[in-house]
């Protein structure tokens, strides 16, 4: 074998492996894209073609427009504001009890002998059926909505962080009790951080019921937020309108779900975990 | 020595209707290592754990420095079977750990972790070291808190045979460096003959002590040698409720005095 002709191989090698690999990684990532685009096609010709009416489903481009709209007048970042403070406020209330109230349960039999069946049939009534007392007893103005959002984030929180409590490795309790820790501190250097990944699963299933919450809340009563504008949309028979907050409600419960995905996957690194992701 | 570090009198300790621990009493000095033999059930785990503070309901006295056992005594550190690393801390972190927080930055974490061998995995997870690797973390964290008296409990018994001769040697040598005191419970009669200046052998049902061996062989040791050999046998014996028919020292005049000094230097000049 020459020298030349090795020389040459790698280089002549590569280019086509890496390229092919860079289209594979390409393609794998693209391939969720697939459907939807599909879908959006097929969306966009059905009206086009006259098969369906255009105002009660509104093609995809006119959608851009009214989402342009939106935009440029302001309004949409207006609601989406509204909306998200909310939820902030509402989820924060309602997670920050549930880690107060799980960590007494899951840490005391007694209180949890005590508490626990009130919460489990408080979680037994569904979301809707709280509006009207809530409306009734705290009126139409944000406490109502913020605190429905609060009990929505309320329960996968507790549940899941009394699971995860309760399923902390006595040995590892065990090793904090030969470093002298009680108290506040074996909860915050032991309990808290074993039970983290629990806690996790909690919080991210609790916002996205906070989410949930959000629209109920608003279809009832608001005057701002996205959850106004889905009932102003039907009230004024304007499905684009509707459709818009569909998907930015989707948007940003994507968004916030990823952000403590995010945060998730920095503080639960130390898991010995299946990691099903291609490394 | 006035007094001794351990000095251990259980007159009994029940666990719920059964009677764990009958009589048990011994003493250990300063900088010997001696360890528990017996069957599962005798008791010798309870033992560890009284001295460790973990159980106070015993009639008895026990003492540590002249001290009652408690909780997170600077006196006392504890190896557990397995190496109960905390998952979520590196290893610094753990080693450091009876610090606090900011624990896994203290010199002495970096000077133990390189006497076990493992300065460069001071920034992994536990979950990236083998078996063998994190009951090494475990000791250096066991001897962070520089204890006078370190307990282990079936430290080795987890780890592959070969990964064990090593660890063995590897406490011996860390130990004597620290002039630590070692109290360890065992299965395993060559490890414990292998490792201790005294055997203390206990029966069950209820758990007391049928015998004590002295092995009295100078370090380092040979695992091959007859004598050591010899002192496994007694042990097996002992605890089969034999009798402990060598507990006659004439065999070995050179006694293991002067063999706990800082083991890097006897190593090498143990002829004398």
């Amino acid at each position: 074998m020459s020298l030349s002709s090795t020389a040459i191989l790698p280089a002549s090698g590569e280019t086509p492996a890496g390229n092919s690999l860079r289209w594979q990684t390409l393609a794998r990532k693209g391939q969720g894209l697939i459907v939807p685009v599909i879908l959006l096609i097929i969306w966009e010709s059905v009206v086009r073609l006259g098969w369906v009416s255009a105002h009660l489903l509104p093609p995809p481009s006119e959608l851009v427009f009214t989402l342009a709209d939106l935009g440029q007048s302001g309004a949409i970042f207006g609601h989406i504001g509204v909306s998200s403070l909310r939820v902030v406020i509402g989820f924060s209330i309602g997670a920050g009890l549930a880690l107060i109230v799980g960590a007494a349960v899951g840490l005391s039999r007694c209180v949890e002998a005590l508490l626990d069946p009130t919460f489990q049939a408080i979680r037994a009534i569904p979301s809707l059926a709280w509006v009207p007392l809530l409306l009734l007893w705290l009126g139409i103005d944000e406490s109502p909505k913020i605190t429905l959002i609060a009990i929505g984030a309320f329960f996968p929180v507790y549940l899941n962080f009394v699971a995860g409590i309760q399923n902390v490795d006595r040995k590892l309790v065990e090793v904090g009790g030969i470093y002298g820790l009680t108290g506040a501190k074996l909860i915050t250097r032991i309990f808290l951080p074993a039970s983290l990944p629990n806690l996790f699963t909690g919080l991210r299933s609790g916002l996205s019921l906070a989410w949930m919450f959000l629209v109920a809340a608003e279809l009832i009563a608001a005057t701002k937020g996205l959850g106004y504008l889905l009932t102003d949309g039907r009230e004024t028979g304007r499905a684009d309108l509707v459709i818009v907050a569909i998907i930015v409600l989707a948007l940003l419960g994507k968004l916030s779900d990823s952000l403590l995905c995010w945060l998730e996957r920095r503080l639960l690194a130390w898991r010995d975990v299946f990691d099903s992701r291609p490394s | 020595m006035s007094q001794p570090l351990l000095a251990l009198a259980v007159k009994a300790k029940d666990f719920q209707t059964h009677h764990v621990i009958d009589n048990v009493e011994f003493s250990i000095d300063q900088g010997q290592v001696v360890s528990l033999v017996g069957p599962s059930g005798c008791g010798k785990s309870t033992l560890l754990r009284i001295i460790a503070g973990l159980g106070s309901d015993y009639q008895g006295e026990v003492r540590v420095k002249g001290e009652r056992p408690h909780l997170h005594s600077r006196d006392v550190g504890f190896i557990f079977q397995e190496p109960r690393l905390l998952p979520w801390l590196t290893v610094a972190e753990n080693v450091g750990f009876d610090l606090g927080r900011a624990g896994g930055k203290h010199p002495r974490v970096h000077e133990l972790l390189t006497e076990v061998g493992l300065a460069d995995f001071a920034n992994a997870y536990p979950k990236q070291l083998s078996g063998g690797m994190a009951q090494r973390a475990a000791i250096a964290r066991g001897l962070f808190t520089q204890p006078a008296l370190l307990l282990l409990d079936e430290p080795f018994s987890a780890v592959d045979a070969f990964t064990r001769m090593r660890l063995q040697d590897l406490l011996l040598s860390i130990t004597s460096h620290h002039d630590t005191t070692l109290l360890m419970v065992t299965h395993d009669v060559n490890e414990s003959a292998y490792l201790s200046d005294r055997v203390v052998v206990m029966a069950s049902r209820p758990g007391r002590i049928s015998g004590e061996i002295e092995i009295g062989l100078p370090r380092p040791r040979d695992r091959r040698n007859l004598q050591l050999t010899q002192r496994a046998a007694d042990i097996l014996n002992l605890l089969n409720g034999g009798q402990p028919d060598s507990l006659d020292f004439s065999e070995n005049p050179e006694q293991s005095v002067g063999c706990r000094e800082p083991l890097f230097i006897s190593r090498f000049n143990f002829a004398h």
